[in-house]
């Protein structure tokens, strides 16, 4: 199993392109809706869509993985039995490629460049100030659900080395000393966010 | 001349593993030089099986001929002469072809091979002197053979907590080399599919989903797992520590009872060829340890005949569902109840034997010996570690006792009578206790494929007809054919039975009954061969017995029908202990005390026990899950 679907999609998470039927709700949208059984009720497209078709987990998994932020063992579960694949192997799949996270995300990813140009202008102090800075270990989330850390291959920005993502940002050139402050933006960010919910 | 049945086999479907056969077609063959020696071989042949067909040992661990061919292990790495160069091959993995030249035991193949197993050891936590598999260990005699002294490869080392939280099977982590046996055994052979790699790298562990133990998993506790494992990383949960404390407390009266297959199946454990009978010695053996009655399960398989023949008739007269599923096999009932729960009105309401035994040791026998059932403990020498399971469930006896109070497997007997000291081999040959010794050859075959069946039809052909079967040996039920199927003519009526052994070929078996195929009755065994393919009899991982168990099967069943040959009581019904039970206690076949004692119900248990997914599929269907 894992032989062929590395074969098919190569082991990288670029190279893994759901093809999501058209009727998918966007991501915006489905925050008013998002109750489990809702989340379930989305799935179930997914799955039918792919219905019948062998070799299809991986993207019907990444597809889940967009749903519901992440991959519960009751997700895993979930589509074992509709895809009719055991439980063992889904959650084989699942722990092998790091594409698939079993725990929750953080509100933001941050994903440090561990390719050899980023590495060598510093990534690992990066690394480990960011570790220091949230009290916590790569592929963890922060204690106040604020900030998931993981390390990432090349970023192709190696002109901006060394780099991290976070979310869909890129910033570049960085030095253990910018980091409290870029943080400090999403921070004060989200709590303006709240204050707005809030009146 | 008495009427005969008659049989119409069909042909054999599927093979366990192709375990067993050869193919008929005749194969084109290469020729090569192994070591120097010339070697024709069917093309396709990997170099492993070439050499090993020409008596050239290549040590391996990770492979299992047909089964798990994987060259993840790399232990059998050989030099292989390709365009000039010498390159190392996995030859469980590397196929022959014509002029290929091998070198097995090259000093650089020797020197590589010692590499391998130094990293296997590396990370293996190396407790040999008080592990269960001491002196039986692929992996310590491959160390062995290759002279191991030292160990180049330190650092961190896997530290995982045991699993053994169930009453069947133990798992240990720290001992796993991951040569994937298990998950090929389980879900190749047995197509239960409960371990899968999890994870990867240095972390990667071989288990069950999200690392859960195996009770919290659709897993059929059959123990194919435990008898593929080549360390002692799964094995069953030993109770023997139990057993001695019941056989010291003076108030306790131990009756033990033994399977039909353990009289040909113990004597490996001592050194006897696979296929040797060794009855008497067990039973004297059971004698030394102390036991206060030594009884035979065959006696109560002979009493299950009685009540599944007559439970069949019944069936075939209108009442219930049909085909009617055996239920002796305990690994087979689970897999029943998980996977195909639609089915569990077919089985057989009979306990099985060694239950049937447990539940008249406290009621029947204690009565008439005048014991307290309280102060009776019945121990099972099983071949099986789901007897373990089936012992544990709470349906298996009263409020005040347990039918069966421990379950001992093939191996762990083995292990109790090394440790009392006795020479098994200078043991004088000694008779089952009475009257719950008394068997005929009926309860004896139970132990292999199509025993049951062919008890059975014996027993059902005398109810229906009123005469004895003529011929007694029905060499179409037997055999290792993994689905079986025949027609067999009783009285007035024809019926269709199918035997299966191995629960993928149950799986077939059932696929077609959904669609609607139409059988009579079926014999269903969880492990491939039936009883004495068992996941508790004896396990080679001696270098005497390379090959590893599963082969050996045929043997152990070839005894089984001797000892029934050899018999003068061939037929349940003749048995003059089950008569006299039937006068003095239970009335009849199917009474309300016999359904009382010996007779019991199934749970449906979900494919994924543990998840609650009815109320998320949107969908009603008490059998989705």
């Amino acid at each position: 199993m894992k032989a062929t679907t590395e074969q098919e999609y190569p082991h990288s998470e670029q190279g893994i392109v759901p093809l999501l039927p058209k009727t998918e709700t966007k991501p915006e949208k489905r925050e008013m809706v998002d109750t489990k059984d809702h989340k379930y009720r989305e799935l179930d497209k997914i799955l039918d869509h792919y219905r019948g078709e062998k070799g299809e987990l991986i993207r019907v998994l990444h597809s889940a993985q967009k749903i519901f932020g992440y991959l519960p063992p009751e997700v895993q579960a979930y589509v074992a039995l509709k895809m009719d694949i055991p439980v063992s192997e889904v959650n084989g799949v699942v722990t092998f490629y790091t594409l698939f996270v079993t725990e929750p995300k953080g509100k933001h990813t941050i994903s440090v460049c561990m390719g050899t140009a980023c590495y060598v202008k510093g990534a690992r102090e990066v690394m480990d100030k960011l570790k220091d800075e949230l009290k916590l270990d790569a592929r963890e989330t922060s204690a106040d659900g604020m900030f998931t850390l993981r390390s990432t291959r090349c970023l192709g920005a190696c002109g901006m080395a060394p780099v991290m993502t976070v979310d869909e940002e890129v910033h570049g050139k960085l030095n253990a000393g910018d980091l409290t402050g870029i943080l400090k933006i999403y921070q004060e960010q989200d709590a303006g966010e709240e204050h707005d919910q809030v009146h | 001349m008495p009427e005969v049945p008659e049989f119409t086999p069909t042909p054999e479907i599927k093979e366990p593993g192709n375990l067993f056969e050869h193919d008929e077609i005749e194969m084109k063959t290469v020729k090569l030089t192994i070591d120097g020696r010339e070697v024709i071989a069917p093309e396709g042949t990997s170099i492993l099986e070439a050499a090993r067909s020409v008596g050239i040992e290549i040590p391996s661990l990770c492979y299992l001929k047909g089964i798990n061919e994987i060259g993840s292990c790399r232990v059998c790495l050989v030099e292989v002469e390709i365009k000039g160069t010498m390159t190392l091959q996995a030859s469980c993995v590397y196929p022959v072809s014509e002029g290929l030249t091998v070198y097995t035991n090259s000093p650089r193949a020797i020197r590589v091979r010692r590499t391998m197993v130094e990293l296997l050891l590396s990370d293996h936590h190396r407790e040999c002197t008080t592990c269960v598999r001491n002196l039986n260990c692929e992996l310590q005699n491959i160390a062995d053979d290759l002279g191991i002294r030292n160990i180049k490869y330190t650092g961190e080392m896997n530290d995982v907590p045991i699993f053994n939280d169930n009453p069947f099977i133990m798992r240990d982590y720290n001992k796993c080399i991951k040569c994937r046996r298990c998950e090929a055994i389980c879900s190749k052979v047995q197509e239960v599919n409960v371990y899968s790699g999890l994870g990867r790298g240095f972390e990667m562990k071989v288990a069950p989903a999200f690392m859960q133990d195996l009770s919290e998993v659709a897993c059929i506790t059959c123990g194919q797992c435990v008898i593929a494992c080549p360390t002692g990383s799964l094995v069953e949960k030993e109770c023997i520590e139990s057993v001695w404390e019941a056989l010291e407390d003076k108030d306790k009266y131990v009756v033990v009872q033994t399977a039909p297959s353990i009289q040909v199946t113990l004597g490996e454990s001592f050194g006897y060829p696979v296929g040797t009978i060794v009855t008497g010695k067990l039973v004297a053996a059971l004698r030394r340890l102390g036991f206060d009655s030594v009884f035979a399960t065959d006696f109560s398989a002979d009493l299950t005949i009685m009540e599944e023949a007559n439970e069949l008739l019944e069936r075939l007269d209108g009442h219930g569902k049909l085909p009617l599923l055996s239920s002796c096999s305990p690994g087979w009932v689970k897999f029943c109840e998980h996977f195909y729960p639609e089915f569990i009105e077919n089985l057989s309401s009979c306990k099985s034997p060694h239950e049937m035994f447990g539940a008249l040791t406290k009621t029947y026998f204690a009565e008439k010996q005048g014991l307290d059932p309280e102060k009776i403990v019945v121990v099972a020498i099983m071949p099986c570690t789901a007897k373990k399971f089936e012992a544990a469930r709470p349906e298996f006896g009263t409020k005040r006792f347990k039918d069966v109070d421990w379950v001992l497997t093939t191996r762990e007997l083995a292990r109790m009578i090394r440790q009392a000291g006795i020479k098994f081999h200078d043991l004088t040959d000694e008779d089952y206790d009475t009257p719950l010794g008394i068997s005929s050859g009926a309860g004896a075959i139970f132990g292999s494929t199509g025993g049951v069946i062919e008890a059975a039809v014996r027993t059902a052909y005398f109810l229906t007809t009123g005469k004895e079967m003529d011929l007694l040996d029905y060499y179409e039920f037997r055999g290792i054919s993994g689905l079986k199927e025949m027609e067999v003519k009783l009285k007035e009526q024809t019926i269709k039975v199918a035997i299966a052994h191995g629960t993928g070929n149950a799986r077939r078996l059932l696929d077609r009954l959904r669609s609607g195929e139409k059988f009579h009755y079926a014999e269903i065994m969880a492990c491939p061969g039936g009883c004495v393919g068992g996941g508790g009899q004896p396990i080679f991982g001696t270098r005497d017995h390379k090959e590893i168990s599963l082969n050996y099967r045929h043997n152990r069943a070839d005894a089984l029908d001797r000892i029934d040959y050899s018999k003068e009581l061939r037929r349940a019904h003749e048995n003059p202990a089950v008569k006299k039970i039937y006068e003095d206690y239970l009335g009849h076949p199917l009474s309300d005390r016999a359904k009382e004692l010996l007779h019991t119900y199934y749970t449906p248990r979900g494919k994924l026990p543990g998840f609650e997914l009815e109320n998320l599929t949107g969908e009603h269907n008490k059998y989705l899950h």
